[in-house]
């Protein structure tokens, strides 16, 4: 997105509010809606992937080390991946201001 | 001058329709409306027009796949009634939020309960404020032109809005009267392919109908309401190059001797027709009396309905729909509301006449005034009656 959605005058929309830009869902950040991110524990972690494969945001990716990790910058928090952990891995704790 | 000739309204509607050249027609019959799609039908079966005809499960369908095909580019056409338009109703704001220009003819009629089949404004105006251009039309020629005009007109790049024809139903629907066809030829020139600004296509993927959160949603309704507004010079100019075509020149506000009128009538629809005549006959007998015939419902022609009502006493407007509970009539409110600004304007008197397709004649108009003239010098500022009511 080129500028925050805040920002937008009502001259500037497209017609019909067509979206041009393809994918740029990809940098809306819907992070910050959470109040609970998940965190792993690594040493429970059996590499299942089952966390990757319920996220309904797609945010898990895997890593070098092969653990999946939540983006923070799309998790919203909703914790189907601390509940589907078959080990569980993986804990939401609250998010703590900045 | 094109061929004169004899055919049911409705007929004619869905030869304006194959003249038109549309790439879809997506419909689901229903009553009064059914002979315009079940000829576009024969139409589309016989190879006269080469365009998907889709035989829906529901209105609600209907007006789903019209904005599919137009999304897409498709000139796409639809029409309904009543309770087709109650479950189309969800789509048409849909439709117009993404400024996809179909065309939609809705013969008018009643919303239940009790069930009804026959005329009145209910149904559409329960979608009153859906964001589409909105035509009244008085008989089988308007119905005609209009298919051409509102393609014409919602297609442009500086309006891209989907179009509401309103007939009424049964009492155009179904009458057979003189149509004047313009050649295939003209209408070609007059009405050339759409050409979309934004389209589905793979080659350049957008998204249509995306979500808007709080921080965006009242900049998108801003730029729609805008738009509409503006589309009125746009309408203008398609009437006069649409009159210079034909010889018919249409207005958002039609005037019948009202330029020195005391009293005048205000109408929308067929029954202006009728009310033209209770005007002669009031004329005769030497009655200052006219008529205003609202042709364009939206963009509302406020500018147009002042000058032609300003000058006025007072205004017997008839209303065909019901606002239950509400402040009369949805056309007296809104002219009501035009002319509430003005230092010196005309009393309001308002009658809900034939509605569900009860028969209005010329003597019912004439007592109308009557009634509204005597009251309106007595001092009542608020006339609200639901006409030729048994008590």
């Amino acid at each position: 997105m080129t500028k925050p959605e805040s920002e937008w005058t009502w001259k500037e929309l497209p017609v019909g509010n067509v979206i041009l830009e393809p994918g740029n869902a990809s940098s809306y950040r819907t992070g910050d809606w959470k109040s609970f991110k998940p965190v792993l524990n690594k040493e429970l972690c059996i590499h299942c992937g089952l966390c990757y494969i319920f996220c309904p945001d797609m945010a898990y990716n895997l890593d070098e080390e092969g653990y999946f990790i939540a983006d923070l910058f799309y998790c919203k928090g909703c914790g189907i991946c601390a509940t589907e952990c078959p080990t569980r891995a993986i804990t939401m704790v609250v998010e703590e201001e900045k | 001058m094109g061929k004169r000739v004899g055919m049911e309204v409705s007929i004619a509607a869905a030869e304006a329709v194959k003249q038109a050249n549309v790439d879809v027609i997506s419909a689901y019959p229903i009553t009064p409306q059914t002979h315009i799609v079940e000829h576009l039908s024969e139409i589309v079966a016989n190879g006269e027009l080469d365009a998907e005809f889709f035989c829906v499960e529901s209105e609600h369908s209907a007006m789903s796949i019209c904005i599919g095909s137009e999304a897409t580019g498709a000139r796409s056409f639809t029409c309904t009634s009543a309770q087709g338009l109650a479950l189309m109703a969800e789509m048409t704001y849909i439709a117009s939020g993404l400024r996809l220009p179909i065309l939609m003819i809705v013969a008018n009629r009643t919303l239940s309960a009790p069930l009804s089949i026959w005329n009145d404004h209910s149904d559409t105006m329960m979608i009153r404020d859906c964001g589409w251009i909105q035509f009244f039309v008085e008989n089988g020629q308007e119905v005609y032109d209009h298919v051409f005009i509102s393609y014409r007109v919602g297609e442009d790049r500086s309006v891209l809005f989907p179009t509401i024809i309103n007939m009424d139903g049964f009492i155009l629907s179904h009458v057979i009267e003189p149509i004047e066809l313009i050649d295939q030829e003209k209408v070609d020139k007059f009405l050339p392919p759409y050409q979309p600004l934004y389209r589905l296509h793979p080659d350049q993927p957008v998204t249509m109908g995306a979500f808007a959160l709080p921080a965006i949603f009242a900049e998108t309704k801003k730029a729609q309401e805008v738009a509409l507004r503006a589309s009125l010079p746009k309408i203008l100019e398609v009437w006069k190059e649409f009159g210079d075509l034909t010889g018919r020149y249409y207005h958002p506000v039609e005037t019948y001797k009202a330029e020195d009128a005391e009293t005048l009538l205000v109408t929308m629809g067929s029954i202006g027709e009728t009310a033209s005549v209770a005007v002669d006959r009031m004329r005769e007998e030497g009655r200052s009396v006219g008529l205003v015939k609202i042709r364009l419902w939206r963009p509302f022609p406020f500018e147009a309905l002042k000058q032609a009502t300003l000058h006025a006493k007072n205004l017997v407007v008839i209303d065909r729909a019901v606002s239950v509970g509400g402040p009369g009539g949805p056309v007296a409110s809104e002219v009501k509301a035009a002319i509430y600004g003005e230092p010196l304007r005309p009393t309001v008197y308002n009658f809900i006449a034939g509605i569900s397709g009860r028969d209005v004649a010329p003597f019912d108009f004439i007592k109308m005034v009557d009634k509204a003239e005597i009251e309106i010098e007595e001092g009542k500022k608020d006339g609200y009656e639901l006409y030729g009511v048994r008590e």
